[in-house]
Order: structure tokens, then sequence, then C-alpha cells
């Protein structure tokens, strides 16, 4: 029951806040997302107990004749999943105050939809209502970009939405042609572990075919090189929440997909293909390592780096070992904090100086100290220092990967060089120097600024030093993953 | 049965309105006909027996009551649209006549059990529609889209009529049913002509059903006639059609699906691609709702191509008529409210989301089901086509589906982006008519009601 109160809740709340006039919509909406993670951390509680609580799954029948059930259930790694979305939508509802939105009640509300469906997606044990949820998830995330982007936001989210959708009725078709092949007493079925059962029983180029196909969709979303054209112009044009909720979760989505519904459905398609996609993966990290070196837009620069990131990730899911895809569930995590953490500064950075050109700043860490602190921490998140919580994923997947092909491991591992690099370029060009004539007095932090970054500095910090809570439930996870992979 | 002869008898009724003085009680009393109709062809589909008509010319088994049902309903909605419509034409009377006399024509099509009752359904429905789509007089396009629509639609009715002649020619019978039985007993014996005469009848009925390549007459019938009409001819008639070639091609010709088959899914890759992409460069919002309705056909073409165990083929069709009148009746509803200035092209919606924020939200509901968006009824429409395909021959097909869906997006979108993000011209609220909202509203709420329990209607027909 709790886990279809996960997926409710969001779901009225957000309908809620629709009828709600002006400022109060946004009190509101941070209630209620606090309220959710509130119940995340329940399951959680729970989850810790008895893994097999009956409170954590939910099945209903929805559509009979054709085996369509609304079956959704709480796993180790959609726990964790759940949990990242939980914990980053008050985060990001919150680092919004200091912006005034035109109508407030829609762009909450979508917000909270948006975290439905997301949730939703992470929790889905049926194939169909998982496609319906994937989909449903597109649909909120359009509108806040589309009525709250920036300049030329017509013809980008539009690039965004074709894109994406493009992937998907694809990844469609490769459904149902598994939910073709299911037989359970005779009928068809959508639940997963069927959906598996009939895509191992596939020959090696049914296979194949259906790992292009669902892949493919997955790999737009991430985006991995070279599906990612739509991705930089995206995440710049998006407001800074919509932004937020693209990189920090949205992302997350493409990366739980293959671990869920492609490693385990077509083991002998990976077989066969997982080297060039890990290939793809790792031209990814590159190619968008050296873009990013070059970028002179801080929030171009972010976007850039998460298609490096989020190439490792893949990379190491597809070498498909105990460490590629642990690493790969506690980088997910990392990154989804870290990068929120990044776009959060290049928005505070924007509103006190009205720029995000590199060049034009210079010398803030005179002017506000503590930001400069904040700001490092975060910075070496996202590079992975030992210590801060990118670290343990990083090491994990580039150990994965490893176990793969050692090239591939070497070209990979250039990520944490690269990686520093442009990291670090950035940092020393906005704080460190001189100050720069044109931008004016960066003031103190608003409050609510501040304590959204300090949430997200302890985390860092905090399972950077002590990731064993997390690391224990994703290690358990990826056994029970080896075990269908097997 | 009993439903098309209240129908009928509307229509005689509306006829004589003028000469009796009640034209003001038109209007109430043919929606309470109409909700008459529904209300017992509903307790037809309740008893659930098959009773033949005429010596069997017409039989109203389960499948006809299923698309008359679809096809009562969508009228009522469009008579309550178009009310405000008649009221602005003098000649009121002739145009309710017509419309109901293309509804019996539509019925007779999902019900006919006899080839003479096909061709007479063909001809009712159409002979209205031709009337209709040039009913604005003074209008040089609306003229054009009645000229070409009977041009090419008589064209169409002499391919049909020449192909029942042959294949009366080689097995002596008009009766589907004798027909059928007839091809089984002689299977490989029939004659050249009568295979003559099964393309024949299959290209009148792609045109009456606009698929390619014999959609040229629909872009410019859709856009010069009354938009209300063009509403009329992509829900209603469209329906009808289908239920028709179903039952021509599923039940009477499916012995020799064989023959059929392979130039039926040339059709429909050709409609797919042709449709998209022409859509996409047009500008016109009933253009490009002209060459959406052609990319739909070939959606609903795909179910009887697939032709799988027959019941999923039927809830199929079915569900996808359902789906694209309702979504369509709301678009059209919205295009006829807001092109009532006379601009009919995309820009005609700028900055509609500020003018009248609850219309842009329907029309984008509207426009995300034409595009097969979940949790809209047009997700499931293309999720049970895809579903009846992918177990078939024809797997490429439905990569083009997916590959022109895309395509299609680009052009609902645009409406959307339209909508909700060009600056608008003009800050005058729109002018609608508390019965137009109504419709509007209920069609949009039917689309995500039976997008989220589509088992209403998609379980139908048992399997």
């Amino acid at each position: 029951m709790l886990a279809a109160l996960l997926i409710l809740f969001p779901l009225l709340a957000g309908l809620l806040v629709f009828f709600v006039k002006g400022n109060t919509a946004r009190n509101l909406a941070l209630g209620f997302s606090i309220i959710e993670f509130g119940l995340a951390l329940g399951a959680f509680c729970l989850f810790k107990q008895d893994p097999n609580a009956c409170m954590l799954s939910f099945d209903h029948v929805w559509v009979k004749s054709l085996g369509i059930h609304f079956s959704v259930g709480i796993d180790g790694l959609s726990l964790l999943m759940i949990l990242l979305t939980t914990f980053l939508v008050p985060l990001i509802i919150l680092s919004s105050f200091t912006t005034d939105h035109s109508k407030p009640n829609n762009f909450y509300g979508l917000i909270l939809l948006m975290q439905m469906a997301l949730v939703g997606v992470f929790m889905a044990n049926d194939g169909f209502l998982f496609y319906v949820f994937w989909e449903l998830a597109l649909i909120p995330i359009y509108f806040i970009c589309l009525l709250w982007g920036g300049e030329d936001r017509g013809r980008i989210t539009f690039k965004f939405f074709v894109y994406t959708l493009f992937g998907s009725l694809f990844m469609l078709v490769g459904l149902i042609y598994l939910y073709n092949h299911t037989n359970v007493d005779g009928l068809k079925s959508w639940a997963v572990q069927d959906l598996y059962t009939a895509g191992r029983s596939l020959a090696e180029n049914q296979q194949s075919a259906v790992f292009w196909m669902i892949f493919i969709a997955f790999a737009i979303k991430m985006p991995i090189f070279p599906l990612h054209t739509w991705q930089p112009d995206t995440y710049v044009t998006a407001p800074t929440q919509g932004t937020m909720l693209l990189s920090g979760i949205m992302l997350k989505m493409g990366t739980f997909g293959v671990i869920k519904w492609l490693l385990p459905v077509v083991p002998l398609g990976l077989e066969k293909w997982g080297g060039t996609a890990i290939a793809l993966s790792v031209t990814g990290i590159i190619y968008a390592s050296i873009i990013a070196i070059s970028q002179k837009d801080f929030k171009r620069l972010i976007a850039y780096s998460s298609i490096a990131h989020v190439g490792l990730i893949s990379a190491g899911i597809l070498s498909a070992n105990q460490q590629g895809i642990q690493g790969a569930i506690m980088q997910m995590l990392a990154h989804g904090v870290n990068v929120v953490g990044l776009f959060f500064i290049a928005d505070i950075l924007f509103r006190h100086t009205g720029t995000r050109e590199m060049d034009k700043l210079g010398g803030i860490r005179g002017m506000n100290g503590n930001f400069a602190i904040l700001f490092l921490i975060i910075l070496l998140g996202s590079v992975a220092l030992p210590l801060t919580n990118g670290f343990v994923g990083e090491f994990l997947l580039i150990n994965g990967v490893y176990q793969f092909s050692a090239t591939m491991a070497a070209l990979a591992g250039l990520t944490v060089i690269l990686g520093a690099v442009y990291m670090l370029r950035s940092y020393q060009k906005i704080m460190l120097g001189e100050r720069n004539d044109s931008n004016v007095a960066f003031g103190p932090l608003a409050t609510t600024d501040k304590v959204v970054l300090s949430i997200i500095c302890v985390v860092v910090v905090a399972f950077g030093v002590y990731p064993k809570p997390l690391n224990d439930i994703a290690e358990e996870a990826v056994k029970t993953i080896m075990l269908n992979l097997k | 049965m009993k439903g098309l002869l209240i129908i009928s008898g509307l229509g005689i009724l509306a006829m004589l309105a003028e000469i009796f003085k009640f034209k003001k009680l038109l209007f109430p009393m043919v929606l309470l006909g109409i909700v008459a109709a529904y209300a017992f062809n509903f307790m037809e589909w309740k008893t659930g027996m098959s009773i033949p008509y005429f010596d069997n010319m017409i039989g109203f088994d389960k499948l006809a009551i299923a698309f008359s049902g679809i096809i009562i309903a969508t009228a009522f909605f469009w008579f309550i649209l178009a009310n405000d419509y008649f009221e602005e034409e003098t000649s009121l009377v002739d145009h309710f006549a017509l419309v109901l006399f293309a509804l019996v024509g539509a019925l007779m099509l999902t019900s006919f059990k006899n080839m003479t009752t096909l061709f007479l359904g063909v001809e009712i429905m159409s002979i209205p529609l031709y009337v209709l789509a040039a009913s604005k007089k003074k209008d040089i396009k609306s003229n054009e889209a009645g000229f070409k629509y009977l041009i090419m639609g008589s064209f169409a009715s002499g391919f049909l009529l020449f192909g029942i002649a042959l294949i009366y020619g080689a097995t002596g019978s008009f009766d589907l049913m004798q027909i059928r039985s007839f091809i089984s007993e002689h299977g490989a014996d029939m004659p050249l002509f009568f295979y003559v005469g099964v393309v024949f009848m299959l290209i009148a009925m792609c045109f009456k059903v606009s698929a390619a390549p014999f959609h040229f007459w629909a872009p410019d019938v859709y856009q010069g006639s009354p938009t209300l009409i063009t509403a009329l001819m992509s829900t209603v008639v469209k329906t009808a059609a289908f239920a028709a070639f179903m039952r021509l091609f599923m039940v009477g010709f499916a012995e020799i699906s064989s023959v059929w088959t392979g130039i039926l899914a040339g059709v429909v890759a050709l409609s797919l691609i042709i449709a998209n992409f022409s859509a996409a460069m047009q500008n016109n919002v009933k253009r490009i709702l002209a060459y959406s309705s052609i990319s739909h056909a070939a959606f609903m073409l795909m179910v009887i191509l697939a032709n799988v165990r027959s019941n999923l083929s039927v809830n199929a069709l079915i569900y996808y008529s359902l789906a694209y009148s309702l979504g369509s009746i709301a678009a059209f509803g919205i295009v006829y409210n807001v092109t009532k200035k006379g601009n009919e092209n995309v820009d005609a919606f700028n900055g509609l989301a500020k003018r009248n924020p609850s219309l842009a939200l329907c029309m984008a509901v509207a426009m995300l089901s034409l595009a097969g968006i979940p949790i809209t009824s047009g997700f499931f429409a293309k999720y049970f086509v895809f579903t009846a395909m992918i177990g078939t021959q024809y797997k490429w097909l439905l990569i083009i589906a997916v590959l022109t869906s895309a395509v299609g997006v680009y052009y609902y979108l645009r409406v959307v982006i339209a909508m909700y993000f060009k600056k608008q011209d003009t800050h005058e609220p729109i002018a609608i008519e508390r019965s137009n909202i109504i419709v509007i509203v209920l069609t949009t709420a039917a689309t995500i009601a039976i997008g989220i329990v589509p088992g209403i209607v998609a379980e139908m027909f048992e399997f």
C-alpha cells in the first residue's frame, strides 16, 4: 500500500496545488514534497526490517484481457532511486524561492506531477505501466521548459520532445515484441519476470534487435553519444528547476532503465552489442569532456560534464558485473545530488551578476567567502575526490569497466583527469583571480539559498565519509540483479 | 435497427419543419431523437441477437451495434456543437435534413449484409455531404470543396459499382455471406475478373477512407468545407467507412486475404509517409487535421491488415474509432471557435493559453491524444494497433509507423507551442457558446477517461 501511496500522494498534491493562488502554492508544494520524502524514509525503514514486506508492493488489474496490471513494488534499486527523487524534489522547490515564477500554481503543480511520474517509473513492475510512466514524465517537464524557459525555448523544447518520443516509440515496439512472446498458461503477460523469460527465450538476432530498440530510448534519455544533441540546449534553456529535474532525476530514468529493463531481458543481445554500446559511452565521455573544457558559459559546461558522467555510468552498467552496476548506482545517487548543486550555483551566479560567462566573472571569493566554500565542496564532489560522495561510485565504475576491457577502462579513466581540468578551471575563473570590473558586488546569499547549498554540501561530505548504508543496499540489490543476468 | 429508423424519421421530420412552422422545435426534437436512437441501440446490444432485416440486406450484429453507437454518440456531440452554426445559416432546415440523411447512410454502412446496401449506404452518406461541403455558397473555397468532393466521390462510386458487378459476375450473388461461402468452395478456380473486382472495391473503399494514393481530395475538401462539416467528415463518415471496410474485407473477402493484403500494405505505407510529411509542411490547421486524418486512416487500415484473432482487431478498430472521433470533435470544436474571424492558420492559435486557458488546455489534450501520448486514449489506440501488428509479417510497417509518428508529433506540437509560447496578436477574449464549451470539455474528459480505463471499450468483444 505504501508503494501505491508514494505515487498517489504527489498526484493528488500536484492537482491540489494547481488550484491554489500565489505563493501559497510554493509553500504547499514544499510541504507536500517533504511529506513525500517522509513517506520514502518510511519505506526505507520498512525495507531495512523486511525487504519483502507486503506494504512495499501493490498490484491491481488494469486491463484484464491484455494482461496489464497496475503493479508497483520497491526493491533495493528502486528504493535508492526513490530516496534520491524524493530528497531532491523538496530541494528543487526550495531553490526556486528566490526566483519569482509567473503562475506559481502551475509551475509547482507540474513539478509534483513530474515527481509522481518519476516515482512511478522507478517502481513499475509491469512493462506497460513502466512505459506509461516513462512517457508521462515527459509531459510536465516539456511544459515546464516551454512555459518558463529562456530564449528560443519553443524550438529547443520541441527538439527535446520529439527526440525523446522517437526513442520511446521504439522502446514501445520492443516491449510489445517481448510481450508477444510471453506465455503464462496460454495468456500473455506484462509482468517484469515474464518479460525477462520471454526475452531470454529469443534467438540471438532477435535479442539484438530488441536490445537496440530498447537501448535507443534509454540512450536518448541519458544521453549517450551520438544521441546527445538535444541535451546541452535543453539544459541551458530550461528554467533552473527544470534543468535540475532533467539532470538530477530524469537522466537516471535512462540508466535505471538499462539496469532493470534491458540487461536481464536480452543477455545474448548484450553479449553481442554491449561492447559497441560501451564504446559509444566512452566516446561520449571523452568528447563531452573536451567540449566542456572549451565552454565559456558555466551552465553549458555543467551540461556537457553531465554527458561525460553519464557516459561512465552507462559504461559501468553495460559491463554487467557486480562492481560496474554497483558503482553505477552509487554514482547515480552522487551525480544526482552534485549536479543539482552545480546548476543551482550557476543560477545563483546568474542572479547576482547577470551573466554566466566565466570570462566576465572573477574574484567572487573575495566578496562572499561562504559561497566560495560551499561551491568548492560541491565541485570536489563532482570531481570525485576521495571522501566526497562521488568517489565511491567512480572508483567502482572504473573497476567494473576494467574487468570488461582494460583499454576501455583506461579511456574512461580520462574522465577523472579531464573532469578535474574543466571543473577546477571554471572555479578558478569564476571565484579566484582579479575582481572583474563589469560585475557588480556579489552580496550575501538569501537564506533559502544557503539552506539548499548547505544541505547538499552535508550530503556530499556525509556520504563521502560514510557511504555504507547506501552502499549496502546497492550491493544487495546488484546481487539480485546479477542472479537475473545469469 | 430501431436507431436507423428513428434517424430516418427525424430526417423526414426535418424537411417538414419549414412547411409546418416548427423550426424552433426542431433542434430539441433532433437531440431527443438521437438520444432515443442511442438508447434503442444500447438495448439491442444488451439483447445481443442479430436479426436480419429486408431479406438479409441489413443486420445489426454486435459489430454493427458497436460502430452505430460510436456514430450516434459522435453525432449527438456534433449537433450540440453545430447549434449556433445552424442558426447563422438561412436554410437551417435543409442542413438538418442533409446531416440526418448522411447519418442514415453511415448507419447502413455499419450494418450492410449485401453489396447493394453497401452501395446505397455509401451514396446516401456521400450525396448530402457533397452538398454540405459546398454549403458556404458565397465562398469560392467551399464551392471548390463541394465540386471536388462530388467528382472524386462519384469516381470512387464508379469503382465500387464496377467492382460489385464483377464480383456478382463471378459468384452470382450480392450477399456477403454467400460470396464468402462461394469463395471457400471454389478456392483457386475463381476467374481473374473476380480478383479485379476485389481490387476495384479496395480502391473505392480507400477513396472513401482517404488513404494514399487516393487521398488527394481530402486536404482541399477539409479546408474548403465549413469547419463543422469537416468535423462531421472526419468523425462520423470516417468511422462508418471503416466499419464498412472492416466488414467487407475481414468478413467478405477474408478467405482471399493474400490477394489484397499486399496492396493494402502498400497503401498503408504510402499513407503514413505522405500524410505525415505533408502535414508537417502545412500552415492551415484544417489542412493539418486533414493530413492527420489520412495518417490515422493508415493506422486503422493496419488493424484490418493485421487481422489477427479477429476480436482483438475488432476491439482495436472500435477503440481507435472512438478515440479518434472524440479527439477530433474536441479539436474541430476548438478550431471552429478560434478561426471564426477567418484566419485558419496555426498562428490563429497564438497566445490562446493567455486568452482562454481552459480552451488551450482542452486543445493540448486533444493534440496529445491525436499524437498518441499517454495517458490519453490516442495512446492506447496506437498501442492496440502495434500489438495487433507485431505478430504479423508486416513488422516493417511498424517501423514506418513509429518513424512517421515521431514526425506527427511535430505538427501537433506546433499548435501547442503556438498556444503556450507565441505572443498573441489580439487580447480579445474568444466568444464561445456555452453549449460548445460543454461539448469540448466533455469530449476532452472522455478522451482522458477511456485512456485511464481502456478496458470498458477495449474489452467489448471477448476473446
